[in-house]
């Protein structure tokens, strides 16, 4: 593989052999290249679990905060230095259980931010508990005798509430996967990349031949902008379509529909000056 | 017209220091009528202080608003009535306590309690809703009841006028008109009762005032703010927080501040934090149960050395508690949140000059240790208003502690002081900052005998910078005092008023605009006094165990409330000579 301006040379990287999470760094890397997205534009911000790891394993400006929270920290960021580029990265169990309430609110936003959501159906980091996308019957040392609870439909739910990007991939296509990743970074709003992906020590159920027979891909001729294709796509259960399933790309993103930014001025919040005179003369002046 | 009776025993003469009451249902305008109030006898060069208490309802229930009108400054609640303008049934036995025979009551036959039959005082009922539908609508009565008030207070007319004018611009002339006829009916009325040789208020004028400037405890948080560069702020909608919330929205566009309302409190903290880390100044507002939301966040800032403001509006708990009410009962839950171990500052302003100045402070300081800064305020501060000296700006300063990053920048250089340079993202050095312990350069780290010690000493060796920065306790009265009575936060002006009107030569005050860190000169003060108490609007005493557990000095005179409401300086008056007498 050639040298890449991301890689962190030395690192060891704590995730297992096999994980889908190389592929998906990888792939990350390689488009954020070819997209010439410089170091010192971008900021990945993360959750907790074994994808929030993943900037320490390149060379790049992050935060790997909370369980949860990756989404209103991405927010912030962009909103008061429009000027960087945001990608948030977590695990499902961080972006649809803990972080749930946010996931639905970053799409409302439409926070200006590419959310890439390593899905392996499983939890890694605290050994192989139930995820949210866990599948009912799926056995763990906690779900004793099988998941009872249905799985969280994130491509349903994200069409449902018009999500201005909405793409599935999988760990297993890293070609498809970087084609995804760089129509999301290219896109202006929240994009939402669920990246199906194995794990390859907690989920003995859900493994890349397990993958490889339920994924597809969509044709060509599929229009992601009809909404109601876009949700008979997201609710099929006994296959996965892979690629950009639902868009809207009319909708303003965030930062933009901010007073602040309002009227064309976009030089970030963090440049300008507070002007001190003008809070004497508006609140400090006897009448 | 004189259709209105007066049932008074003899006459009454207040000078220079009158307390009025309003009561009635929310939804019945008494806030318009204290809007009114206040901003005319200020124009009129009076000090006035106000203070409201209301039920956590929208419509009806009973709310009231005290007035101080005054020749000299006044800043504390006061139980003593002497004029209460009653708007709805119920009021009277609410506030039955506070009734005295020199309190007079003026109100509407249809409002007043039968309990007034056995209080002894001075009452004058006047049918206001006749009188205002004289102009065509019973809207007209808040503006005969503010007439009646400032007749009474010799309020020259003309500042009525244009008060109407002003406030009322936007609905036309016929309605600037009918007002200013209903307060001249208000002036009537309180002529006559003059006339009558029964009442006589007289307040002095205060030259001083015309130079000054009205704002409650909320604006002053939210200028605060303002002036310490905050330019970021994200909550959720919560009494009594909200106020500061809605203060930057309204001003978010002329001074560059980016407003946005989270879906929770858990979202609104990770935001201030992301906001801070990109290089603006977040600020977070939130009150008792949102702020219990908000403490894994204040862990997340204590491990990653960045810098956070809280505001945190004290109201009464557990849980939804009091909403509307006022305490000191958070004391502990911003002293001890957030899992692990890690330096904070608490402030905690006790009148809004300091909550103007501390806020301003809070995000030189945040920045400055990259820690978490709270500003510990009350519903009873927040809503207090009062007429002051305008903030001197040319103090003011917004110090930058951000640094332009290199190719090598790490975020958690281990330096003597204990701060790392803290770098932002846009720079040549990449900024890495994580929720783990981490090494220098931001990275998950579990090297236990180094970096972790490391990193733990270089956080608290900010502790030891922070004490030499402290804002000391304030001293008011005799520096040999034998007694000291010790408070904080917003009982400041209600023991410095009641302890002036003890008029005792050997008890002072020491009042703490910062509890934490606690700053070391707190032994000496209290070890200097014979007698020691402690006044606190709370039900454990919890700066007194802070103290107790830093000097092992016990207070054994402890003035707890926690009834919801703030003490009165009456009430404060008697529990202190009740302790200094007991004693001697």
């Amino acid at each position: 593989m050639t040298k890449n301006v991301y890689d962190y040379e030395g690192v060891e990287i704590h995730w297992c052999p096999g994980c889908g999470n190389f592929a998906i760094m990888d792939s990350l890397k390689q488009v954020l290249v070819e997209l010439k997205i410089t170091q010192q534009e971008l900021a990945i911000i993360t959750g907790i679990g074994q994808a929030a790891k993943t900037p320490h394993f390149m060379t790049v400006n992050f935060i790997n905060g909370l369980h949860g929270r990756a989404l209103p920290v991405a927010m912030a960021v962009k909103a008061v230095n429009p000027e960087l580029t945001v990608v948030a990265i977590s695990g499902d169990g961080c972006m649809y259980s803990e972080g749930g309430n946010h996931f639905t609110h970053a799409i409302r936003r439409n926070i200006n931010v590419t959310t890439l959501i390593h899905n392996n159906l499983v939890y890694g980091l605290t050994k192989g508990q139930a995820s949210p996308t866990s599948q009912i019957g799926f056995k763990t040392s906690v779900q004793v005798n099988g998941v009872i609870n249905k799985p969280f439909n994130p491509i349903a739910a994200a069409v449902s509430q018009n999500a201005s990007f909405v793409a599935r991939a999988f760990a297993g296509d890293k070609e498809h996967l970087k084609s995804i990743i760089k129509q999301a970074l290219q896109h202006k709003g929240f994009a939402i990349v669920d990246v199906l992906q194995p794990c390859v020590s907690f989920n003995k159920v859900n493994t890349y031949q397990w993958f490889k027979e339920r994924i597809y891909y969509l044709e060509e001729d599929y229009k992601p902008t009809d909404r109601i294709e876009a949700f008979k796509k997201a609710i099929e259960t006994d296959k996965y379509a892979l690629g950009i399933i639902y868009k809207n790309p009319t909708e303003l993103p965030f930062e933009e529909k901010l007073d602040v930014y309002k009227d064309g001025n976009l030089q970030p919040i963090i440049k300008r000056k507070r002007d001190l005179t003008k809070i004497s003369k508006k609140f400090l002046t006897p009448l | 017209m004189n259709n209105y009776s007066v049932f008074m025993s003899g006459k009454v003469i207040k000078e220079n220091d009158i307390s009025i009451v309003l009561c009635g249902a929310a939804g019945l305008g008494i806030q318009t009528v204290e809007h009114l109030l206040t901003k005319v006898l200020k124009a009129s060069e009076y000090n006035i202080f106000a203070t409201k208490e209301y039920m956590s309802r929208v419509r009806g229930g009973l709310n009231s608003t005290e007035i101080r009108v005054s020749n000299h400054k006044v800043r504390a609640f006061l139980d003593r009535i002497d004029l209460f303008f009653v708007f709805s049934k119920g009021a009277i036995k609410r506030h039955q306590k506070r009734i005295s025979k020199d309190t007079v009551i003026i109100g509407e036959t249809k409002n007043l309690d039968e309990c007034l039959e056995q209080i002894e005082c001075q009452v004058v009922e006047i049918p206001l809703t006749e009188e205002a539908l004289k102009l065509g609508s019973k809207v007209y009565t808040n503006s005969i009841a503010a007439g009646i008030i400032a007749g009474l207070l010799e309020v020259e007319i003309i500042h009525i006028d244009e008060y109407f004018k002003e406030r009322f611009a936007a609905k036309g002339k016929e309605i600037i008109k009918k007002n200013c006829e209903a307060a001249r009916i208000g002036y009537k009325i309180a002529n006559d009762l003059e006339d009558s040789g029964r009442l006589d208020f007289r307040v002095h004028k205060d030259s001083s005032v015309k130079d000054e400037i009205l704002l409650n405890g909320t604006q002053a948080v939210g200028i605060g703010a303002l002036a310490g560069g905050c330019n970021f702020v994200c909550a959720y909608p919560m009494s009594p927080s909200t106020g500061v919330f809605t203060f930057l929205a309204q001003n978010q566009k002329e001074f560059d501040v980016i407003v946005e309302q989270a879906e929770d409190e858990i979202a609104a903290i990770n935001a201030v934090y992301g906001s801070w880390y990109a290089g603006a100044r977040g600020l977070a507002t939130t009150s008792g149960g949102g702020f219990a939301l908000m403490v894994e966040g204040i862990s997340l800032a204590g491990v990653t050395e960045m810098p956070l403001v809280i505001h945190l509006a004290q109201r009464p708990g557990p849980a939804t508690g009091l909403p509307t009410r006022t305490e000191q009962g958070d004391l502990n839950l911003a002293l001890f949140s957030g899992h692990g171990e890690f330096p904070r500052i608490i402030l905690t302003p006790g009148n809004i000059e300091q909550a103007f100045s501390l806020t301003q402070k809070a995000f030189n300081l945040a920045d400055k240790y990259q820690i978490p800064v709270f500003v510990l305020t009350d519903q009873y501060l927040l809503t207090n208003f009062y007429n002051l000296k305008p903030f001197d700006m040319k103090k003011v300063k917004i110090e930058n502690y951000i640094v332009e990053t290199d190719s090598d920048y790490k975020r958690y250089k281990i330096t003597e002081s204990g701060i790392s340079p803290r770098g932002i993202p846009g720079g040549k050095g990449l900024v890495a900052v994580d929720s783990h312990e981490h090494d220098e350069e931001g990275h998950i780290s579990e090297d236990l005998d180094y970096m972790r010690v490391e990193m733990m000493n270089k956080r608290f060796r900010k502790e030891e910078l922070i004490k030499e920065e402290m804002i000391p306790p304030e001293l008011i009265g005799p520096k040999d005092y034998k007694t000291l009575i010790v408070c904080w936060g917003s009982n400041y002006d209600l023991v410095k008023e009641a302890v002036e009107k003890l008029n005792k030569k050997d008890v002072a005050t020491l009042h703490y605009q910062q509890v934490y860190p606690l700053h070391p000169n707190t032994a000496g003060f209290l070890n200097a006094a014979e007698r020691l108490i402690i006044i606190e609007n709370n039900y454990t005493c919890q700066f007194g165990s802070l103290i107790q557990a830093q000097t092992c000095i016990q207070f054994d005179n402890r003035i707890l409330k926690y009834t919801g409401m703030p003490f009165s300086v009456e009430e404060l008056v008697e529990k202190i000579s009740t302790i200094i007498v007991e004693e001697k």
